[in-house]
């Protein structure tokens, strides 16, 4: 089962996962020039006060909440993995009202969005973990 | 093991997932009496507005039942259930065996006690595909819509049927739109968000008289029509429980494992009465999350495993015209009004737990509060104000972070 745990000691508090995620969810090919001028819409997000910070992102539950309330059928696990399908998703936010880590996002499209470990993606490792400086969000391969 | 399911919708193909959890071979046969494949009963709404489609709104991919090995008799109505002999009858008259059978016979619209109902000139309810399809196919810009029923289903019906430019009027006896998801203040703003885009409501007011194409009120004005909508809540269908001798008119009632009074019959989703645990209250709860959930556990059960479903609570999440609702909970005990510039925001709570809460306009992270309400975690665990203030993890202590997010 895979999942990102987060170190909240470690963390700086530094939002550049955000970022990272924010990009390799863009399509881009450059950082800078994705990311230029836009507000960005990451599929995790930073937690903040005073010294604290952490990232929260999805956990890919094994009894995900959100799958099971989901009014469409836009949610599914693929390989463990907690996958919308945007095309099919009209945002009624029923996953919203019930995960409970806050950890489902909204998107400019209407439809939501949510950590997916890059596997749509980048395959391999998620960004914000290969992109976090100080070790403090960490991808478990448990079972 | 050989399963029978009645009804292909939330709660019956949560009643599939969950036997197949268990036995993955045992033969299971679903029967219901519309002619699709599963499909997601809310998107009626987003049908009639053109924002999905049939192949979209499937609430399960293609192959389900084939993945499932489920035997699907679509387009067929059990009659009656002879419990001595584990049998359905169907409506053809022929009848099919079970060892486990699932009602997950959903519900039905309630007809209100409206004189002269049957005489207007285009009747129509608003729960199924087949009333979705109907209800296109015939309205026009220059319709005028009387809408019977301001709670969630007849303002979605609203919300679908403007996009065509119909003219539309929404009424209900009670006092405010969405009474049972929402307070005086709530219902407000989304009422007069709906008005802002041109729909008109009557209020508090009840219809006297039905006529080809006129409602007239109790106080004597009338509102005339070209197609009538009602939308004046659901019943649970369950006629066959009844008819085997038990009291289940308001709702079938199960115990902590699915099961209902009668052996091998088990029941789950809108046909089923169960407590509200914000409330302590016995009711129907006619959502779909908790319709799957039961359907699940009830599954679980049939197959020999061992699931109740412990945190059924009354909640919604809906958009309407652009504007996020959701609740969840009772509204009972102490109100915290949180809200900010263009939002609203209560939270209701009692005995030191959060009993409920509304959200409109900036809903994100609603799940946050949802989880204190099942959990019924005492708020003096955690850094209430800051809970307050924004659903979020970092008012729970570290080591209660640590357990959620993982990690050291
Ligand atoms: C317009 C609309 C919008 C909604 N929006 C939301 C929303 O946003 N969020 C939410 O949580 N919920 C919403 N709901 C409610 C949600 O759709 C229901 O709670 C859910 O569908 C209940 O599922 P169920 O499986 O219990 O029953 P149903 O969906 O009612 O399905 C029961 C099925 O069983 C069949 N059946 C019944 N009796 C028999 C028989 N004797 N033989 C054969 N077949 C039979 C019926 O035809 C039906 O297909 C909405 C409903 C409507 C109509």
């Amino acid at each position: 089962m895979k999942r990102i745990t987060v170190n909240e000691k470690w963390c700086l508090g530094c939002h550049l996962c955000e970022y990272y995620c924010a990009f390799a969810n863009s399509g881009g090919e450059d950082m800078a020039k994705a990311l230029k001028g836009i507000t960005i819409q990451p599929r995790l997000r930073i937690e903040q006060a005073g010294c604290i910070s952490f990232a929260v992102a999805c956990r890919h539950c094994d009894t995900p909440l959100c799958v099971k309330s989901c009014i469409t059928g836009s949610l599914s696990v693929r390989d463990g993995v907690v996958c919308v399908d945007r095309e099919k998703c009209v945002g009624c936010y029923t996953c919203v009202m019930v995960c409970p880590y806050g950890a489902v996002m909204p998107s400019e499209s209407g439809a939501i969005q949510k950590c997916e470990l890059c596997t749509q993606r980048s395959p391999g490792i998620p960004a914000c973990v290969s992109g976090c400086p100080n070790g403090a969000i960490v991808l478990e391969n448990g079972g | 093991m050989k399963y029978v399911i009645v009804g292909n919708s939330a709660a019956g193909i949560g009643g599939v997932e969950g036997i197949r959890s268990v036995d993955r071979s045992g033969e299971i046969v679903m029967f219901t009496d519309e002619p699709y494949h599963t499909y997601s009963r809310p998107l009626i709404s987003y049908y009639l507005q053109g924002k999905t489609d049939i192949e979209k709104m499937s609430y399960r991919p293609e192959g389900f039942y084939c993945d499932n090995n489920v035997r699907l008799e679509r387009g067929v109505k059990v009659a009656a259930i002879d419990a001595e002999n584990r049998r359905v009858v169907l409506d053809s008259g022929a009848s099919e065996s079970y060892d486990k059978l699932l009602l997950a016979t959903g519900s039905r619209a309630a007809t209100p006690p409206i004189d002269g109902l049957e005489n207007a000139a285009l009747l129509f309810h608003f729960l199924t595909l087949d009333d979705a399809k109907a209800l296109k196919s015939i309205v026009a810009p220059n319709s005028r819509v009387l809408i019977v029923g301001a709670g969630l289903i007849g303002l979605k019906c609203a919300e679908g049927l403007s996009a065509t430019g119909c003219s539309i009027t929404v009424t209900d006896i009670a006092g405010r739109v969405l009474s049972a998801a929402l307070d005086e203040g709530g219902a407000s703003m989304v009422q007069r968000h709906m008005e802002q885009q041109g729909i008109r409501f009557r209020l508090n007011d009840r219809i006297a008289k039905i006529t080809k194409n006129r409602a007239t009120f109790a106080g004597g004005q009338h509102v005339d029509f070209d197609i009538l909508v009602v939308a004046a809540g659901v019943l649970p269908n369950t006629e066959l429980m009844c008819a085997l001798g038990c009291d289940a008119q308001r709702g079938i009632r199960v115990d902590s494992l699915s099961q209902t009074e009668v052996p091998g019959i088990y029941a789950a989703g809108d046909c089923v009465r169960c407590c509200d645990i914000s409330s302590g209250q016995e009711k129907i709860m006619a959502i779909l999350p908790n319709a799957y959930l039961q359907g699940e556990a009830a599954g679980v059960n049939m197959a020999g495993g061992n699931k109740s479903f412990e945190t059924p609570i009354p909640m919604n999440a809906v958009t309407l015209m652009g504007l996020r609702v959701i609740s969840a909970g009772t509204f009972a005990g102490e109100e915290h009004n949180a809200g900010d510039e263009g939002a609203y925001k209560k939270l209701f709570v009692e005995d030191n737990l959060l009993k409920g809460y509304i959200l409109i306009g900036h809903v994100e992270r609603a799940g946050i509060y949802t989880s204190l309400i099942t959990g019924k975690i005492p708020l003096d665990t955690i850094d209430f104000d800051l809970m307050k203030a924004q659903p979020q993890l970092m008012a729970f202590s570290r080591s209660g972070r640590q357990k959620m997010l993982g990690g050291q």
